[in-house]
């Protein structure tokens, strides 16, 4: 439906964000705050419980505990964050492993199109193949150089950093490949399957 | 099922100081759609040179109210849609809205179970809609509300929730102010702690569905909290300042 042109009275507005503000996707703002969201209590798993597992369809179904995790190589991002519910961070500084080096371990059934990471607490968010690897995805373990906090999803967090920030996945243990994708969390409750910020896909049909 | 949430132009109705810094809009909506309690509309602003900014807010208000929705909003100093609302926009004036959005942090007057409700500051706002909702519906089942502010001055919506406490409908309404409290003050006068979650969730039972919504500390140790005297993670459903998303 075409939408008419609609002019707020004595509207001017903020306007934050200056040399920046071509890095601000439509309808956000921008924050120097980690808000923190999520739907439920922070879960908390013991280090010497947690394990992340790459499962469904691939050869055989792999899994890293925490020691053996801390083991793989580990890369630094700087990437941009917009969440939703309207914030942008520019410049948040991770460090992790990436999605690639943990499907390198993995032999991956030729079907495999769609990936449903999964967490500590029951959470779900579902995403295409195509969206997590080479080098758009990775798991982060530390946020500005310290642990990341359980609040923001530590000990590990999914973060894919093109799409909006309900689908990097916290508490995440693990991902599972699937041929048919599937809604997950937020997807299934009228948030946009795909997500991208830069076309505005936070609800069904966007 | 996927119903498309299209930008409408809602006509602000009437505008209500809750407190110094607190003010609810009613919409007029077109298009309305009957929310559940617990959602939020999103507001776009439009500049003459087209720049926007979006913000969401939560509905204060029932279901049951037909055609309309009243939001309340917290004004920030230094914010860019709350300021406008608050000092800009008076009734009469139209501003676009879409919603309702949100399906997790919902609650219906068809779930029988007890209900516990914790609220920090503004986060009483989609609380608000599920009691009057509740209210609206006839809804017996024993609910208390545990509520932080500053001062007494920053309570919204105290006089309403006298009255639904004194109409004896199964409600009940637990104050706790963090920072100053007047003479003769009855309520709690700390921070949300174990002993006061205690003393407000146990009388609801072991099978209590639990809504919190604050800033995030509040947040955070209301929930670790009630999962350390026994109930249940997903009976608690949480949102921190901002509805839903990562």
């Amino acid at each position: 439906m075409a939408e008419e042109r609609f002019i707020s009275r004595g509207f001017v507005g903020k306007r934050r964000g200056g040399e920046k503000k071509d890095r601000i996707p439509p309808g956000q703002y921008l924050t120097n705050d980690f808000p923190v969201l999520s739907a439920g209590p922070t879960p908390r798993t013991p280090l010497d419980k947690w394990t992340f597992a790459i499962e469904g369809l691939v050869k055989e179904r792999i899994s890293w505990t925490w020691q053996e995790f801390l083991q793989l190589p580990m890369q630094t991002y700087v990437v941009d964050i917009s969440c939703v519910t309207k914030w942008t961070h520019l410049d948040m500084k991770w460090e992790g492993v990436s999605l690639d080096t943990l499907l390198e371990h993995a032999d991956l059934d030729r079907n495999a199109m769609f990936v449903t990471a999964f967490s500590d607490g029951g959470y779900t968010t579902n995403l295409p193949l195509t969206d997590v690897i080479n080098g758009q995805s990775f798991i982060a373990l530390k946020y500005d150089d310290k642990p990341l906090a359980p609040e923001h999803g530590g000990p590990a967090r999914m973060v894919v950093p093109h799409l909006y920030f309900w689908k990097s996945a916290k508490w995440v243990r693990g991902i599972r490949l699937m041929e048919k994708d599937k809604p997950g969390f937020w997807e299934s409750a009228g948030y946009h399957n795909h997500a991208d910020p830069w076309k505005e896909q936070r609800y069904w049909n966007d | 099922m996927k119903q498309t949430l299209n930008w409408q132009i809602a006509s602000v109705k009437d505008t209500k100081s809750e407190t110094a810094n607190v003010k609810s809009f009613t919409l007029t909506l077109p298009a309305w759609m009957r929310h559940r309690a617990g959602q939020h509309y999103d507001i776009r602003l439009t500049a003459e040179d087209g720049y926007q900014a979006q913000r969401s807010y939560s509905i204060a208000s029932e279901p049951e109210r037909e055609g309309e929705v009243d939001i309340t909003v917290e004004r920030i100093n230094d914010g860019e849609v709350s300021t406008y609302l608050h000092d800009v926009l008076v009734p009469g004036d139209r501003i676009e809205a879409r919603g309702p959005i949100g399906g997790y942090f919902v609650w219906e007057a068809t779930m029988d179970e007890s209900l516990l409700l914790i609220a920090g500051g503004s986060g009483v706002v989609p609380l608000m809609s599920m009691i009057r909702h509740r209210a609206a519906a006839g809804a017996k089942n024993p609910t208390s509300l545990l509520y932080s502010s500053r001062n007494f001055e920053d309570i919204i919506y105290y006089n309403e929730l006298e009255q639904l406490r004194s109409a004896n409908h199964g409600v009940q309404v637990f104050h706790t102010l963090t920072r100053s409290q007047p003479p003769a003050w009855k309520g709690y006068s700390r921070r949300i702690d174990q002993d006061m979650l205690k003393e407000v969730a146990q009388p609801l039972g072991r099978s209590v569905q639990v809504f919190i919504c604050g800033p995030t500390l509040l947040v955070e140790a209301a929930a670790n909290t009630l999962v350390k005297i026994g109930i249940n993670s997903n009976q608690i459903r949480t949102e921190r300042f901002g509805p839903t998303g990562g």
